[in-house]
Parts: structure tokens; C-alpha cells; sequence
């Protein structure tokens, strides 16, 4: 996965998360890939349901704490 | 007085009229112990008796399967456990869905960590379990037995307990029945072996589980037992708050029809509206198939938390499954399960009586309150 660019959440709680990932995700251009990392135990379900709430491509979690993401549009 | 905008009954319903009284007369008149030889002791044991009686007539099923044990938690454990027991030498296997209360997923722990083994069986989007995943789950052997709730308890979808039933009677396999958020609102298909209740739920009072037992049923006592509820529950039964449990059951009983398409309305308009005047929310669980008066939703970058408070500061009381409401910071299992979005998250389970005009409230001051919280957390305009 080619990863366009890393938001580091580690140690924040949800929704601080999710709303960092929806606020950057606001400002990259179409098709980028933003890796989230969040340990909060609730990320890995937020952070998919954000995706399809949103429209946008949830890529996966290609490891713990971790989530790709691409922008759609 | 539980207040007008009390939401909550899933977690305890207020007590009703008619359980507040049985509760006067049990305490003044059935204070002794039952199991004694003496007069007040003959008068308590006929309290008990009627409100078995009472109880098994409500439920229809027959008196001597009813047992009271001390809450919904310990009957949850009973069942499972006793089902399990009572299968030893068959299967130590444990099959459950997803989706079922605490209590039921701490018996399966406290099962697998005595050597048993619980297999959980996944739910779809809309918080119901697979059938047919959770037949092949039965099929695979060694299965002592299984577990499902009636309905969800914090989506309120309606689970395939006939279909699943018939999937245990074909494979021998008892089939346990966390009926908690059904009994005295809506029937529970046949084909269990063992059913629990809680009275708090139902508008009794606390302190009362209900374990129903069929005959026939390979049921063994998983802890120590006395002489006590047929051997199913041990220790002095809470007399007086078991006679307002079986009160409250008959009433709530025999009211439900005329409460559920009541409630069933409010909470397609609590559905609709919260939808429609919500911006990026998503209302969870069956939108049909589904508990009368009890509806979840997700609110997008807002804390449940915080979400919680703001609405007990408007007067209205609801819970929430979201992480940061829960003393582990743990999402809602349930939640997780489904794949739904777990913060900021709600559950309005509405009273039997609820005042209509609390709801319009509610629905009125929801999106200011959202709008406010994300406001204050920077989440505008995403």
C-alpha cells in the first residue's frame, strides 16, 4: 500500500480520532491515502463506519492500531 | 418519581403502580421465612405460591419450571452454566451470538476458563445473528449448549430465536433464552429449554431474576444448591419484591398490546426524525423487526459522554454503549459487532406510559445539542 501521508493519534480517545482523520481527509486531494494511527480501542470500529458514513475508501488495517484510508472525492 | 424524560427502561424500568402495592401488602403481611412450619411462615409460603402461579400463567408455561433467583445477572449465569452442567459428558462447547448481554458473555468466560470452550457466532449490520451460521456452529460436535438473546438489548433487534430452536432440537442441543427485554412486552417463540427475566426490567422491583426451567430440560445447578426454588436458586427468596415482580408482570402483561403499537409509533418517529434532523447520524438495528420501545443511534464526532450529560442537564435520561460511558473504555461489544459507529452513541428505551410530549422535546432539542458539541470539539464543517 502506497501511503501518501501518516496522522498520528496515538493516545487520543474517540472521536478526537475520527474528527482529525474527517478534518484532514477535508484537505488532501482525491485518491490520497492517509494512514491513521489510534490505539483507542474503538477506532477500529469508528474508523470503517466513518469510511462508509462518509463515502469514503476504507483501505484496511494492515496492522494493530492502524487504518488506511482513501479519499474518494 | 423516575421524571418525565426517563429513557432508560432497558436498564430499569420504574416500578409500576400495581408493584408498588403487592409490595406494601407482601412486606406488612409475608415477611417470614416460606420455608418455615409455623402460621406467618404458611402465609408467606401461599405469597410465594401465587406469585409462581401467577408468574408461569403470565409466561404460560407451568409453575413448578418457574424459579426466583437474586437478579437478571444471576439468572443469566444459572442458565448457561446449568445447561452447560447438566451436558458434561456430551459437549463442553458453549455457542452464543455476538451480541449477547454481559452476563451471558461472563458465564461463557468463567466457562472457558474451567476448561470449557464458547464459540460466538457474528450478527449482520442490522444486529442479527446468522441462523445458518449459527447452525453450522451447532453441527460441528461437542456443543453442550446454546445461547441467544430474544431480542438486542441495546439495538432492540428481534433475533431468529424460532429459527435457531428448531436448529438446536435437530442437533439435541439445549437452547438457553435471555428473554430480559421481552417478558411483559412481546412473546418469546417456543423451543427453549431454559428461559431468564429480570423484574427490573419489566417494572418490578430490583433484586428479582427469573430462571424458567422446562421439564424434561438436562438442567443441573452449576453452584451449591439448598432446599430453596426447587433446587435451582440457593438462599432465602426476596419474598416481598418477588410477589411485586409477579404483580407488575400480570399488569405490564396485560397492558402490552395497547403499549406496543403506542411505543412502536413514537420510535418509528423518533427513528425518522432523528434521521432526518440529524446531520451524519445513523440509526442502528432492525427498523421492523424489533423491540417496541427501544431505539439506538450514532452521532458522528460527538463524545457519548459528554452527549449523556448534556441530555440529563435537558431532563432526559438515556445510556449509551460508547467507550468513554463505560468503565473499561470498551465500545459496546454489541456495537463492535455489528460494525456500527460506536461513538456517540444513544439508547432511548421509553417507558410503558411515556409522556408524548417529552419525546417531541427530546427531538427538539437534539440537533442543537449535537450542533453545540461539535461545536466545542472543533468537528464543523466536515
Amino acid at each position: 500500500m502506497d501511503v501518501d501521508e501518516v496522522l498520528d493519534c496515538r493516545g487520543e480517545r474517540c472521536p478526537l480520532p475520527v474528527i482529525r482523520l474527517a478534518r484532514r481527509m477535508a484537505d488532501v486531494p482525491p485518491g490520497t491515502v492517509v494512514r491513521l494511527l489510534a490505539d483507542d480501542p474503538a477506532a477500529a470500529v469508528d474508523v470503517p463506519a466513518w469510511c462508509r458514513m462518509r463515502g469514503q475508501d476504507y483501505l484496511g488495517s494492515p496492522a494493530a492500531a492502524t487504518f488506511d484510508v482513501r479519499r474518494t472525492n | 418519581m423516575a421524571g418525565n424524560g426517563y429513557f432508560d427502561v432497558a436498564a430499569g424500568a420504574p416500578l409500576h403502580p400495581v408493584a408498588r402495592e403487592a409490595l406494601a401488602v407482601a412486606l406488612a403481611d409475608g415477611w417470614a421465612d416460606p420455608a418455615r412450619l409455623y402460621t406467618q411462615a404458611r402465609r408467606a409460603r401461599q405469597l410465594l405460591d401465587a406469585a409462581r402461579a401467577a408468574t408461569a400463567e403470565t409466561l404460560g408455561v407451568r409453575a413448578d419450571e418457574v424459579a426466583f433467583c437474586a437478579n437478571g445477572t444471576q439468572a443469566c449465569h444459572l442458565g448457561v452454566l446449568g445447561l452447560l452442567e447438566g451436558r458434561r459428558r456430551v459437549g463442553g462447547t458453549l455457542v452464543h451470538s455476538a451480541i449477547e448481554h454481559s452476563a451471558v458473555l461472563h458465564a461463557a468466560q468463567w466457562h472457558a476458563a474451567r476448561g470449557g470452550a464458547a464459540v460466538s457466532v457474528p450478527v449482520d449490520r442490522a444486529g442479527r445473528v446468522d441462523p445458518d451460521a449459527f447452525t453450522a456452529a451447532l453441527a460441528n460436535g461437542g456443543v453442550g449448549a446454546a445461547a441467544l438473546i430474544a431480542a438486542s438489548h441495546e439495538v432492540g433487534t428481534v433475533q431468529p430465536v424460532a429459527t435457531v430452536a428448531a436448529a438446536c432440537d435437530r442437533t439435541g442441543v439445549p437452547l438457553y433464552v435471555d428473554a430480559a427485554q421481552c417478558l411483559g412486552r412481546q412473546p418469546v417463540p417456543a423451543g427453549w429449554s431454559v428461559l431468564s427475566g429480570s423484574a427490573h426490567k419489566w417494572g418490578g422491583p430490583p433484586g428479582v431474576g427469573l430462571l424458567v426451567v422446562r421439564t424434561g430440560a438436562r438442567w443441573v445447578a452449576p453452584f451449591p444448591t439448598d432446599e430453596r426454588e426447587s433446587g435451582r436458586a440457593a438462599g432465602a427468596p426476596a419474598l416481598p419484591a418477588i410477589v411485586a415482580a409477579a404483580a407488575a408482570l400480570r399488569a405490564v402483561a396485560a397492558e402490552s398490546a395497547a403499549a406496543d403499537a403506542r411505543l412502536r409509533t413514537l420510535v418509528d418517529r423518533v427513528r425518522a426524525t432523528v434521521a432526518a434532523t440529524v446531520p451524519d447520524v445513523e440509526v442502528v438495528g432492525d427498523p421492523v423487526d424489533r423491540l417496541a420501545h427501544l431505539v439506538t443511534f450514532s452521532v458522528l464526532y460527538v463524545d457519548g459522554e459528554a452527549l449523556v450529560h448534556e441530555l440529563d442537564r435537558l431532563g432526559f435520561a438515556v445510556s449509551s454503549g460508547s467507550s468513554c460511558t463505560s468503565s473499561t473504555l470498551e465500545p459496546s461489544h454489541v456495537l463492535v459487532a455489528m460494525g456500527v459507529l460506536s461513538h456517540g452513541n444513544v439508547r432511548l428505551s421509553l417507558p410503558a406510559d411515556v409522556d408524548e410530549t417529552e419525546v417531541d422535546r427530546f427531538l427538539a432539542v437534539l440537533p442543537g445539542v449535537v450542533a453545540r458539541l461539535r461545536a466545542q470539539s472543533g468537528a464543523v464543517g466536515l
